[in-house]
């Protein structure tokens, strides 16, 4: 059935990708053994599956893979960078962990802002990303930490 | 055989349509991956528009402000925000980040949802919407686009090109009701643009009636300073609600006249100094 | 199939758990990201129908599709095809009649997971719809032609103490509760493979590795020996994942073909799929004193459990024996019953009955604060259970027990997170289109209070094993790690009596001993002490070994009273390996016809309070803030606990405002993301937290269950706030808008 494929790159490596018109970027990626982004709920609605396409950040699920040939794929492995897997970490941001991938690639392109960060920016920005563990406060004040921080020492 | 077509401009893409209209339109994707997700829909090839540059981009012309079918809702709520107020409100309070980075205004009209949060303050902007296809451009007025729940007036071989707001000024407010802060339907949403001086008012209502809905005898009586009460009944009684599982009829008809109250107060306060 | 190495320090320190690097490098592995080569694909055939008779099922139009190697029924279940986690009343397949939509019928099996989806359209299978039993009440009212062979009643509990049911002020309400979801992230997924022997093991995301093995057994007509369960890595459970859903499928599957089988479910199917929180209706009649003692609670507590009985029977004790809340009560009587309906099955769920029961009385109570024109919190000051006191439902004497009003000072003395910081402070979300020119605040409080452990007369165990080479430690323990961090716990406590030594935890597995289940709250106190024990167990025998009179550790190296060795030194290429088993302090099954005794090991108590506003217009409202005190006996890892705190605040935000599974003559109108709606970053408030340690006595660290506490009065607090704020009676969570508006 799977019997297209489109040639990108992920993560900075040329990757081929089987699929089929009805497979979702986030499922192709997954099949070829790229498991660093999730499927909670395949309707866009939880943010798990969060990947940064050309550019844009946006949910894999909803990305039709054939749709990608030749775009630049990021995830949490080319995006997480040290100080906000260090603020992850101690500000108790991850439980079960299986929203982290999709909410690192979020964070990472919320910090991208060219204006300081307010906790109501981080939440509206973060607001696309569930979490069932947490309750968010910890995920919160490591944005605001890391945003603060990469502020201060630019 | 590849199904999977990415034109680069807006001709190659109605010439790829009509040769193969079995295609299904994609651009965004964040309304129709979810039913093939779900194995409700399904495509046996795409039409990507991801990469027509002509779907993109936001220019003043002699017509109004034109929107190409492609501008995704982030990009609205960023660059309109002091110059289109009730749109770029409407834009912010669309699904998530995620959603907003991908998802376009062209998709917003092809779906014609009755809770589309930007087809309210379209309505109230006096949109025109450009259709293309082989037999060339139409433009159809955005209250006559939307036919039904979900159903467009745009045919089968034609593309949403672009939206032109005819008529942007005047204050304006959009307001949106739901039971969390982000990423939720709205149970009933209100557009309103007054220009007092020059006798404008606009009123369209969300998520109240099998599409968006313009409210013309409505407002006449937003026209009216001291015509708040009027104002509310009557929007209150020229929409449809149901009952659904997201609320009641009772509940949409309530809220709506709620924030008919508010938006005829919050215009009217717009005015004053003008 | 994931084993952590340990990177944690000792008890009390703020240790970062060993799994997280993993977790946010991508490179944790969950069920649905294991692989085996080879592997087959399955997917489930489903009941539309809320009730209905299976007339007849045809598999032959999808057995001809390319790619489908089997589809599986009632007639593949080896032995015996009934099932559940305490009655055996679930069938793996339906075999006669569906009882609740989302019942399976049929396992596909294919060479893809899109082959075996697309698969399930061609499988015809006719129904006759029958009549839908989809209220308590006419559960009640059909006990002589019941949905289920054994009846329409699962559970009947009555408790008993005192006989004076008489006071000055009486107030009677009645309190509804939804049907709340988990909404564990990870949807369910897991792997069976045949191992060769006619045995079977399965790589997948339970709470309860050896009661899925039980049950599994009975199905397989299969010894244990031959069934065996690894744990991945699990997305969340929240009691979601007690009781079998694909896992009797993926067996016999994989048994069947002889090959490895994968299953996935989509999230609509997962709602319908695991049993939820038990909706329950709570009738409340209490007395007190014009000075406001309370003198009575009578109450009649009525949950739906669905067609299975999964955990509803100690749900419905849990929701019995804390209907009269932590209060000093001279008489009390409850009624409860937990019946079968057509409606989606209930089970076990954070908290686990006490949330309903907390939302029961605390709001009943606050209804005899309005009548007696006493402040609501000094209602509670007046009536807290102290030390000595019997707990006002079983009469259990309350000893050495976090003193109450220290929880209560604590909560209403600690101030919320600047308030006036809040984020989307106006309800009405982002970008606050509603123009909320008239909200109304409101502040409300609430205790909550749960036993951890089993209770009532379950004996209560938990295993686990040590072993020690050259290399370091290996724990052994079959706690299942769904990310409440049981597997850091158990890395500090070994860190303390080891420190400076490498430690690794295997995954849990039915390999390992039974530690019982990841839920009540209950692996901390009872993995942690077999842990503990394990490791005295094991300087023990170091010490011996070594023949000296004490060893100790430091830096990784062996310390004597002589000299100091390291582990080379001693072991080189030896193992000593020890095992120990906890039992809790034991419990009895309440007496009969009155349901008193010692039936819970403990309590856990906590406090919240809650500040709202509300668009009064709309019904719409915003939590300002919450401030909680919760009794956690001994913080092991302060930054985990918080954690636990926060999460369980948010699932209670939920329960007040969003979460119900609703459904229309039986069936679900939104099981998905998009119409039940969980809080966002958007939705969650600042949140003031006072972790009170008085360590419980029997427990050998002192530690107390931390995990369920946060999801008992939040709830209630909100929704106490919300009734100040409006004025509505909010008779029933969740709190829809048209509820609190005029």
């Amino acid at each position: 059935m799977n019997d297209q494929h489109v040639r990108l790159n992920v993560d900075g490596e040329t990757v081929t990708l089987a699929a089929s018109p009805s497979t979702s970027l986030l499922r192709a990626l997954r099949d070829a053994g790229h498991t660093a982004m999730q499927g909670a709920c395949e309707q866009g609605e939880c943010g798990s599956c969060t990947v940064v396409v050309d550019g844009r950040v946006q949910n894999s699920c909803l990305t039709p893979a054939l749709a990608c040939d030749s775009a630049e794929v990021q995830t949490v492995k080319s995006l997480l960078q040290a100080d906000l897997a260090e603020a992850f970490i101690r500000h108790g941001a991850v439980q079960c962990g299986f929203c982290t991938p999709g909410f690192v690639v979020a964070a990472e392109q919320a910090l991208d802002s060219p204006d300081p960060l307010s906790a109501d920016d981080v939440r509206e920005r973060l607001a696309g990303n569930v979490c069932r563990c947490t309750g968010y406060l910890g995920i919160v004040d490591a944005v605001l930490e890391v945003d603060r921080s990469r502020r201060a020492s630019a | 055989m590849s199904s999977c077509f990415s034109p680069t401009t807006l001709d190659q893409a109605i010439d790829l349509l009509a040769a193969m209209p079995h295609l299904r339109v994609v651009n965004g994707g964040t309304d129709v991956m979810v039913g093939v997700n779900a194995g409700s829909a399904k495509v046996d090839g795409w039409l990507n528009l991801r990469r027509v540059e002509d779907l993109r981009g936001i220019e003043h012309i002699d017509r109004g402000l034109r929107i190409g079918g492609g501008v995704t809702f982030a990009e609205i709520e960023q660059a309109l925000t002091h110059e289109v107020p009730a749109l770029a409100m409407a834009a912010r309070t669309v699904g998530s980040r995620q959603i907003r980075s991908v998802g376009t205004i062209g998709g917003n009209l092809a779906t014609a949802s009755p809770a589309g949060d930007a087809l309210p303050p379209l309505l109230v902007l006096d949109t025109e919407v450009d259709l293309v296809s082989p037999r060339g451009m139409r433009t159809v007025r955005l209250n006559e686009f939307l036919v039904g729940p979900k159903r467009s007036a745009c045919a089968p071989d034609e593309l949403v090109a672009a939206v032109v707001l005819t008529d942007c000024k005047g204050a304006q407010h959009f307001a949106k009701v739901g039971t969390r802060n982000a990423m939720v339907i709205s149970i009933c949403s209100l557009a309103a643009r007054l220009d007092a001086k020059r006798g404008h008012a606009r009123v369209a209502a969300g998520s109240v009636g099998p599409t968006a809905l313009v409210l013309d005898i409505a407002a006449g009586l937003l026209l009216q300073r001291d015509g708040a009460d009027d104002f509310a009944d009557t929007v209150a009684q020229s929409v449809s609600p149901i009952d659904d599982h997201r609320a009641t009829a009772d509940y949409r008809r309530a809220s709506v006249r709620v924030l008919a109250q508010r938006i005829h107060h919050h215009l009217w306060s717009e005015q004053v100094g003008r | 199939m994931t084993t952590a190495t340990a990177s944690a320090t000792g008890v009390g320190a703020h240790a970062v758990r060993p799994d997280v690097p993993t977790k946010l490098s991508g490179d944790f592995e969950y069920s649905n990201d294991v692989r085996i080569p080879g592997m087959l694909f399955g997917a489930t055939k489903r009941s539309p129908h809320a009730h209905a008779r299976l007339v007849s099922i045809d598999a032959s139009r999808a057995l001809a599709h390319p790619g489908v190697v089997r589809v599986l029924t009632a007639a593949d279940v080896p032995t015996s095809n009934l099932l559940g986690h305490i009655m055996s009343d679930q069938p793996v397949f339906v075999e006669e009649v569906a009882r609740c939509e989302g019942e399976a019928v049929a396992f596909v099996v294919a060479t893809s997971q899109e082959f075996a989806w697309a698969a399930l359209d061609l499988i015809e299978v006719h129904w006759q719809p029958l009549t839908a039993i989809t209220t308590i009440d006419d559960a009640l009212a059909t006990c002589d032609s019941p949905l289920h062979p054994l009846g329409n009643v699962i559970r009947e509990l009555h408790i008993e103490r005192g006989d004076d049911f008489t006071a000055d002020v009486v107030v009677e309400a009645t309190w509804e509760t939804g049907r709340q979801d988990q909404l564990f992230l990870a949807p369910e997924s897991a792997v069976a493979y045949p191992t060769g022997d006619g045995g079977v093991t399965l790589i997948l995301a339970t709470q309860d590795l050896h009661t899925d093995q039980h049950q599994l057994c009975t199905v397989l007509g299969l010894p244990p020996d031959r069934v065996h369960l690894i744990n991945s890595g699990i997305g969340g459970a929240f009691g979601g994942r007690e009781d079998i859903t694909l896992q009797a499928h993926l067996a016999i599957a994989a048994l069947v073909t002889n090959r490895p089988v994968k299953t996935t479910y989509r999230r609509g199917e997962s709602f319908l799929a695991h049993p939820k929180r038990h909706p329950a209706r709570l009738t409340y009649r209490v007395g007190a004193s014009s000075d406001g003692m309370l003198q009575f609670v009578e109450a009649i507590v009525e949950l739906d459990g669905g067609p299975y009985a999964s955990t509803s029977q100690p749900v419905l004790g849990s929701a019995c024996y804390f209907a009269a809340g932590p209060y000093r009560i001279p008489a009390v009587r409850v009624d409860g019953r937990v019946v079968r309906t057509n409606n989606p099955i209930s089970g076990a769920m954070r908290g686990f009955g006490a949330v309903q029961a907390c939302f029961g009385i605390e709001s009943t109570l606050d209804l005899l604060a309005d009548r007696l024109g006493v402040d609501p919190v000094e209602l509670r000051r007046r009536n807290v259970l102290r030390d000595g006191d019997p707990f006002p439902t079983s009469g259990q004497v309350v000893r050495d027990q976090t003193p109450l009003d220290v929880l209560i000072e604590t909560c209403v003395n600690l101030p919320y997170p600047d308030v006036d910081a809040h984020p989307l402070r106006e309800p009405g979300g982002t970008g606050s289109t509603l123009m909320s020119a008239r909200t109304q605040q409101g502040e409300g409080f609430a205790l909550g209070v749960k036993n951890h452990m089993y209770g009532e007369g379950v004996r209560e165990y938990s295993w686990a094993g040590l072993t020690l080479s050259r290399h370091g430690l290996t724990v052994s323990s079959s706690a299942s790690e769904c990310g409440q961090g049981i597997q850091t716990v158990l890395t500090q406590i070994v860190n303390d009596a080891f420190p400076g030594v490498a430690v690794t935890l295997a995954a849990p597995s039915t390999y390992m001993k039974y530690s019982g289940s990841s839920s009540a709250s209950r692996q901390s106190w009872m993995s942690g002490s077999a842990v503990l024990g394990a490791s005295r167990l094991l300087l023990a025998h170091l010490t011996e070994r070594l023949n000296v009179d004490s060893v100790a550790f430091e830096e990784g190296e062996i310390v004597d009273a002589a000299k100091r060795r390291s582990l080379n030194d001693v072991l080189g290429d030896d193992e000593i390996s020890v095992e120990y088993e906890y039992e809790a302090p034991p419990t009895s099954h309440g007496v009969e016809a009155f349901g008193t005794g010692d039936v819970h090991v403990s309590w856990m108590f906590v406090a919240h309070k809650a500040l709202v506003e509300v668009d009064v217009e709309l019904g719409l409202c915003t939590v300002l803030g919450i401030a909680t005190a919760q009794d956690v006996g001994r913080a092991i890892n302060p930054r985990e606990v918080r954690g636990q705190i926060l999460g369980g605040i948010a699932q209670g935000i939920g329960f007040a405002f969003n979460e119900s599974l609703e459904t229309r003559d039986g069936l679900s109108t939104n099981n998905s993301l998009t119409d039940y709606l969980v809080p966002t970053a958007a939705d969650m408030p600042p949140v003031a937290i006072a972790m009170l340690e008085f360590p419980d006595p029997r427990s050998p660290l002192g530690i107390k269950g931390a995990g369920e506490p946060s999801s008992l009065s939040s709830t209630a607090a909100i929704a106490a706030a919300v009734r100040r704020a409006t004025g509505q009676p909010v008779a029933r969570v969740p709190m829809r808008p048209w509820d609190l508006t005029p």
